[in-house]
């Protein structure tokens, strides 16, 4: 209902084709993408770009009505060549995916009748999601700094969104923004107090450097928060094993328990692959956050060092921002 | 197992008779909390006077007290039943004053009975003007800025500060009366000074005015442990301008952005927060259409209107989940009923769009203003659903019942109006508001122009264009397969359809179907298909490839039909029979039972009444639509009024099975010239009566019998264009009148016979056997509307050997017309004399009374009769065994309606209903009079003003008797001297028309010096409003601005003075009710 601008650009998306179960989308429009605030973060978008492969709605709404708009959502997917189909039962599709799991999908529109068979082919011989490399892809390949305070928090980017960015400024750090595979020993360089591992695409198995950097991180007892991949890698750093859920979970609604005072939080997800459950036992952390449906893992506390993780997305965008909090422990940490 | 072992037993508040901002959904809600309770093993306790609700059985609750909601009786009932809680937030705004009240003097405390759910505190952190400014401040919500005063010239001052417009609220009146709002300082004067006079404390609220922006609403819940979510956010189309219950609203919203959504959302959970909300609450803000400003405009610490289109536009029963939370659950450990595994403690996400349109009845009110503005004015709503906005609205407005097809293609379809005229309808909204923007974009007014005049958002209007563009391209083009399907996804009806094509709508159907054009079956689940669902909450919709369910060939079932919007005429008490059958045929054997309806304030509408709930249109197409899903063995349309009950026929023709009495037999007695045919075959007198055709038939019919004469269409409900015509001139008004409202069938005149009695019959036949309810004797005069006729039973004034006639006719013709199920019976009695004037083959209004009262629900053995099994032996006349009196009392809801006259006629105006039983006549009386707000003085003052001499003359005895209890009496200069020679000393006073004399009326309301008015009009003619007796209407106004009682019959009159006179010696009864008797 809300949200595809940011759900659009957020690179935990890339190399997806994504459909939305809300039937309207596009009423709102799509504000001015050149629009940056004082750090020159984007101020409406978490990327630069859109970063599905593809959109599946049910409706578009082909026109917008809102103060912020500067096109519609249509001429914005134009614009950036990004293809998406209106007129699907999104929610007959959704069943499909609850019950299939994820799954490759193709787009195909043809005046003539499709030949299905034909597709299918096409679709086996492409590469699959699960072996794309998304890091090169999503990660930034230089040193990015955002704001000029004193004290830094490095952010190592395995497809961050800017709302992590913001979010850490509004705490009154100075950003630095670090590539996916940069060394710990870089890190430490810039003397920052405390790291942020950010959500990101694909399977955390995919970032053997990043897996590294935060066994070092953990080692020294760098203040460190892990977001959704960045968690997951994090918890594989830990020594816990991650798996691929059959759907995932998806939305800004899901239910987390906080066990620390059973406290249940509305949080915004957005995650393919998980913390296995079990592992945990035998793994350095304690659990902190699980799902109160399916009490799935959201959430590992190191039970010595300063590291934290959470598989949900504190920063919001899309979504509730009720676990802003979650980046006030950060800071208590990094303050400690 | 309860959760809190300190409780036993729980007293509910009900918010008594259904008014104008207090109607079916307290029901629902009052319902849902009852279940909560009973769930966990204690005991509850109910007071509320609504007969006719599904809460007033004794099915949820342990003891039903069918008393006024006021400190004094729930005093009395707390002192009884001794409850360990007090659940407040189920019965409006009825229960939570009352509720702040028996804190107030301490009788909570003196009894120790706790509040469950938000504290006393928290209520008055939302109902206090500064507490809750205050707490908004401290929650960092923002609020508009507002200035109370005393002065025209602090007003003024106030008003430029806050600059023009500005809106003016009155202290303590109810419903926005006397407020306004103001453009410039004349309006503000204007305003200002009607206000102060209307104010009792000379205070007046000037509030900056943003008529313009977006009226967003949240539905929140919190537990004890400070767990919060937002359950349903709503946007109401027609902005701030008009009350959210006047509104067409949507959900979720949708011209809000992700910031915007979650900068309210998080607002809502901190502003519930700091008031201290536990269980559910309705928060309502103002967003600035061109930024993100915004305001909070209030909360609501209660279930509401809101909160239950909330629960059945999400599937998330917040009225059951809130009362959990009010017994000491957290709210993850509650469960979504839904899928029943995932947890309550989350967010619903829709995978459609709702729309809920108003039902107003104007029509129904002389001289009232149909403008919508800051106070509420219609009496019942609808839900849609669909899959693009453009379905879902005009679903909404099929629903209403109102002879609408859709916003375009109807029958009727409205004015022409030119540039200026159309430029003033959009900008002063009224309740065709929505049309006038279609018929502005077919005159070729831009959407910008529109939305500067209406401040309707763009969007809805480019969507509303979409429809308008749909329309001429049905024109313009060949009815092709996509076309059809463009057509229905924009919820175009088959009768739209074929209107525009000069087809009939079976055509455009058989067409459809052809081409393969048909609706999907979709779950409405919560959670957008994530999780399955194990209920079977369903809608319809043109958006959608496929089915989310299938109906295996052994569970083909029952379909029962629903009564639609609640209206004037149509309220709980359909609801009531429509759950009712679902349960008896439960019980019965029946294990496959679906529900459809539309009217989101249900009991009915609840998933988990029924087997499958269709949350949808009473329409032929769509009930075709799901039976040819269903299969169903058979389908009831005899429990949901009116709206059901026309359908009968049109459904037997397409083959649906009509169980229960035949389509051929419900004609019979619906075709006024059919049934009256009949009974003169049966010898069974009835006023003279003729069918007509045209108007000079008509004339001779009436001039042969003389006027009065009655005029009315067939197959209509409450005396929709029904009317007392008293002259040529009107008769030919009103017969095209009655043409319009019902044109296919015929218009029937009949004879009025003044002063005469009017009888209701309620029963049930099997066809072989006749089981008579009760015989209900109405105490006001035949004319007044049996709706809005108080009702007594036993009747006091019929003779035995009438009774006896009465019984007779009745079987005889239960049995003529084949009747399986129920029927109610009217009969006039007039010189001793019995005459028929209505028969309806199917649950009526006063079913739940006489079921209450008598011990015998009279559903309950129709649905047995429905399903073909014999009837239990039941004793004859078992309604004259009883020792209790029942006396049934209409509610009013005239304060809300400005300028709507409140005398009585034959067209029902009345919004509802309340009963109560007591051992004596006036026991019951008092009780009942009570209920539905009259204040019963011991002593004080009544003006009496009585047009007529045959009036002046009946009312002698009564105005000695107020006399002789003390009370002053005034009156104005006739009617004054005529009872002075009768009584002795009567006051005189002088009429509002002549302010300059003293002592004036005018002057006497508004210091409070009258207590109550018996204000008899001069006749029910429609000469009383030109001119003449404009000054009776304007005593009538004024005094029930003030909320002083009002008593417009004889009948009232008399029964109101002895009631106080009884009231001196003895004290009124307060008995639970007793369960239904069994039958076996």
């Amino acid at each position: 209902m809300v949200g595809y601008p940011e759900a659009l650009t957020d690179p935990s998306y890339n190399g997806q084709i994504l459909t939305l179960t809300y039937p309207l989308i596009g009423n709102y429009g799509v504000p001015d993408p050149s629009i940056k605030d004082d750090d020159g973060i984007s101020k409406f978008f978490e990327s630069d770009k859109i970063q599905v492969r593809g959109l599946v709605v049910h409706e578009l709404s082909l026109t917008a009505c809102h103060w912020n708009l500067s096109m519609t959502l249509d001429e914005w997917m134009y614009n950036e060549k990004i293809p998406g189909i209106s007129g699907i039962d999104t929610r007959e599709l959704t069943k499909k995916l609850r019950t299939g799991g994820v799954m490759m999908a193709a787009l195909v529109v043809s005046d003539s009748e499709i030949d299905i068979e034909e597709i299918k082919k096409q679709l086996s011989s492409a590469p699959h999601y699960n072996s794309e490399q998304f890091m090169d892809v999503v990660s930034t390949k230089q040193e990015r700094v955002y704001g000029d305070d004193k004290k830094s928090v490095v952010v190592i980017d395995t497809g961050a969104k800017n709302a992590i960015l913001r979010n850490i400024r509004q705490m009154g750090y100075k950003v630095i923004l670090l590539p996916w595979n940069v060394t710990y020993e870089k890190i430490i360089s810039y003397n920052p107090k405390g790291v942020v591992l950010t959500s990101g695409p694909g399977d955390p198995q995919n970032c053997p450097d990043t897996i590294d950097t935060a066994k070092k991180l953990i080692e020294n007892n760098i203040p460190t928060l892990g977001i959704c991949l960045g968690a997951q890698i994090i918890g594989i750093a830990g020594n816990t094993e991650t798996y691929k859920l059959k759907y995932g979970h998806r939305g800004q609604n899901k239910p987390c328990v906080n066990l620390e005072n059973n406290q249940v939080y509305v949080t915004s997800q957005n995650h393919g692959y998980g913390i296995t459950p079990e592992s945990l036992e035998k793994s350095e952390f304690n659990l902190w956050f699980t799902n109160a449906d399916d009490k799935t893992v959201e959430g590992i506390k190191h039970k010595k060092q300063n590291c934290i993780a959470v598989q949900f997305h504190p920063e919001a965008a899309p979504g509730p921002f009720d676990c802003k909090f979650v980046f006030e422990e950060l800071k208590r940490l990094m303050e400690k | 197992m309860p959760k809190n072992e300190s409780l036993k037993k729980i007293l509910v508040l009900g918010s008594g008779a259904i008014k104008i901002g207090e109607a079916g959904e307290f029901d629902y809600s009052g319902s849902q909390c009852l279940k909560a309770i009973h769930e966990d093993g204690l005991k509850s306790v109910l007071i509320n006077p609504n007969i006719a609700t599904i809460q007033t059985d004794t099915r949820f609750a342990d003891q039903v007290y069918l008393l006024p909601v006021n400190p004094e009786y729930v005093e009395s009932i707390i002192e009884k039943e001794r409850p360990d809680g007090i659940m407040l937030a189920y019965g409006g705004q009825t229960a939570l004053n009352c509720g702040v009240k028996l804190e107030e003097s301490t009788i909570l405390q003196k009894y120790g009975v706790s509040v469950l759910g938000t504290s006393i505190k928290g209520i008055q952190k939302t109902e206090d003007r500064q507490l809750f400014k205050d707490s908004m401040k401290e929650s960092q919500v923002p609020i508009l800025n507002s200035k109370t005063v005393t002065n025209f010239e602090d007003a003024k001052k106030a008003a430029e500060e806050l600059s023009f417009p500005v809106i003016i609220r009155v202290a303590y009146t109810l419903g926005g009366q006397g407020g306004g709002i103001a453009h410039n300082e004349i309006e503000l004067h204007e305003i200002v000074e009607r206000g102060f006079r209307a104010s009792i404390v000379g205070q007046v609220l000037i509030e900056e005015y943003v008529g313009h922006w977006k009226q967003i609403e949240y539905e929140v819940m919190q537990d004890y442990d400070g767990n919060n979510i937002i359950v349903c956010n709503m946007e109401n189309i027609l902005s701030m301008k008009a009350h959210t219950g006047d509104n067409i609203v949507v959900a979720p919203s949708q011209t809000i952005d992700n910031h915007e959504y979650h900068m309210l959302r998080s607002a809502a959970l901190r502003a519930t927060k700091n008031v201290g909300i536990v269980g559910e609450c309705n928060i309502q803000y103002a967003l600035e259409p061109n930024s993100d400003k915004y305001v909070a405009i209030e909360i609501n610490p209660r279930l509401s209107r809101s909160s239950a289109l909330a629960s059945k536009a999400t599937g998330y029963p917040l009225a059951y989940m809130s009362a959990k939370i009010g017994l000491g659950y957290n709210l993850s450990e509650l469960v979504n009923r839904i899928t029943q595994s995932t947890t309550a403690c989350f967010e619903p996400s829709l995978d459609y769009i709702v729309c809920k349109h108003p039902r107003w009845d104007f029509e129904k009110f002389e001289l009232v203003n149909r403008k919508l503005g800051p106070a509420m004015k219609s009496v019942g709503e609808v839900m849609a659903i669909g899959r693009t906005f453009e379905e879902s609205l005009q679903k909404s407005i099929r629903m209403l019942d109102i002879g609408n097809d859709g916003l375009v293609l109807n029958r009727v379809n409205g004015k022409t109006y030119n540039e200026e005229q159309i430029e003033n309808k959009l900008t002063f909204h009224d309740d065709h508001i929505l049309y006038n923007v279609a018929i502005a974009l077919k005159m070729g007014i831009s959407v910008e122009q529109i939305y500067k005049l209406s401040t309707i958002n763009p969007w809805f209007i480019e969507k509303i264009k979409n429809i308008v563009d749909i329309e001429s391209k049905l024109k313009d083009s060949e009815l092709g397969e996509s076309l059809l399907w463009e057509a229905k996804k924009m919820g175009f009806s088959d009768k739209q359809i074929a209107r525009v094509k000069g087809k009939t709508p079976d055509e455009v159907r058989d067409l459809r179907k052809k081409l393969g054009v048909l609706p999907s079956v979709k779950q409405i689940d919560t959670l957008s298909a994530e999780w399955p669902a194990v209920t079977n909450y369903l809608y319809l919709t043109y958006g959608g490839h496929s089915h989310d369910i299938e109906i295996p060939s052994d569970e083909k079932g029952i379909v029962v039909l629903g009564a639609g919007p609640y209206r004037i005429g149509s309220s709980v008490e359909f609801d009531w029979g429509t759950v009712n059958m679902v349960w008896g045929l439960q019980e019965n054997g029946e294990k496959n039972i679906s529900v459809v309806n539309c009217n989101p304030e249900t009991v009915s509408t609840d998933y988990d009444i029924c087997t499958r709930l269709y949350f949808e249109e009473l329409t032929q197409e769509r009930i075709l639509d799901i039976t040819e899903f269903e299969n169903p063995k058979g389908i009831i349309t005899c429990v949901g009024g009116q709206t059901a009950n026309n359908l009968t026929l049109g459904l037997a023709e397409h083959g649906v099975n009509i169980l229960g009495t035949s389509a051929f037999d419900v004609d019979r007695a619906e075709n006024r010239s059919k049934f009256s045919a009949e009974l003169d075959k049966l010898h069974i007198p009835q006023p003279r009566w003729q069918a007509f055709t045209n108007i000079n038939e008509a004339k001779n019919f009436a001039q042969e019998v003389e006027f009065p004469v009655i005029v009315r269409p067939s197959y209509v409900l409450s005396g929709a264009a029904m009317k007392v015509v008293w002259s040529e001139t009107e008769l030919k008004a009103y017969v095209k009148a009655a043409a319009d409202v019902s044109p296919d069938h015929p218009v029937v005149i009949s004879k009025f016979m003044l002063n005469s009695l009017e009888v209701d019959v309620d029963g049930i036949s099997n066809g072989k056997q006749v089981i008579i309810g009760a015989i209900v004797e109405h105490i006001d005069s035949a004319g007044v509307h049996s709706g809005d006729a108080m009702m007594c039973i036993p009747p006091w004034r019929l003779s035995n050997k009438i009774i006896e006639t009465i019984n007779e006719y009745t079987k005889k013709i239960a049995l003529t017309f084949n009747i399986k199920g129920p029927f109610n019976l009217q009969y006039l009695v007039h010189d001793d004399h019995v005459y028929v004037i209505e028969l309806n083959i199917r649950a009526s209004r006063s079913m739940p009374f006489v079921s209450k009262l008598v011990k015998m629900n009279l559903i309950s053995l129709a649905s047995k009769a429905i399903l073909d099994k014999p009837l239990p032996k039941i004793p004859e006349n078992k309604w004259q065994k009883i020792h209790n009196y029942g006396i049934k009392v209409p509610q009013f809801s005239f304060m809300q309606l400005q300028g709507a006259d409140i005398s009585l006629g034959v067209e029902m105006q009345s919004t509802g209903e309340a009963a109560c039983f007591g051992n004596s006549f006036h026991d019951a009386l008092a009780k009942g009079l009570i209920s539905v707000g009259y204040n019963l003085p011991v002593k004080g003052t009544a003006l009496v003003t009585v047009g007529g001499d045959q009036n002046k003359q009946k009312l002698v005895a009564s105005i000695a008797k107020l006399k002789h209890l003390g009370f002053k009496i005034l009156a104005t200069e006739h009617t004054a001297e005529f009872f002075e020679e009768k009584i002795g000393q009567v006051e005189i006073v002088y009429k509002i028309s002549e302010p300059e004399r003293k002592p004036n009326i005018s002057d006497l309301l508004y210091e409070r010096k009258i207590d109550f008015i018996i204000n008899i009009p001069s006749t029910i003619t429609l000469e009383k409003y030109v001119g003449m007796l404009d000054d009776e209407y304007q005593i009538r106004r004024k005094s029930l601005e003030l909320g002083i009682p009002v008593l417009t019959t004889l009948e009232l009159a008399d029964s109101f003075v002895k009631t106080l006179e009884w009231l001196k010696d003895n004290e009124t009864t307060k008995e639970p009710i007793e369960p239904y008797d069994k039958f076996d």
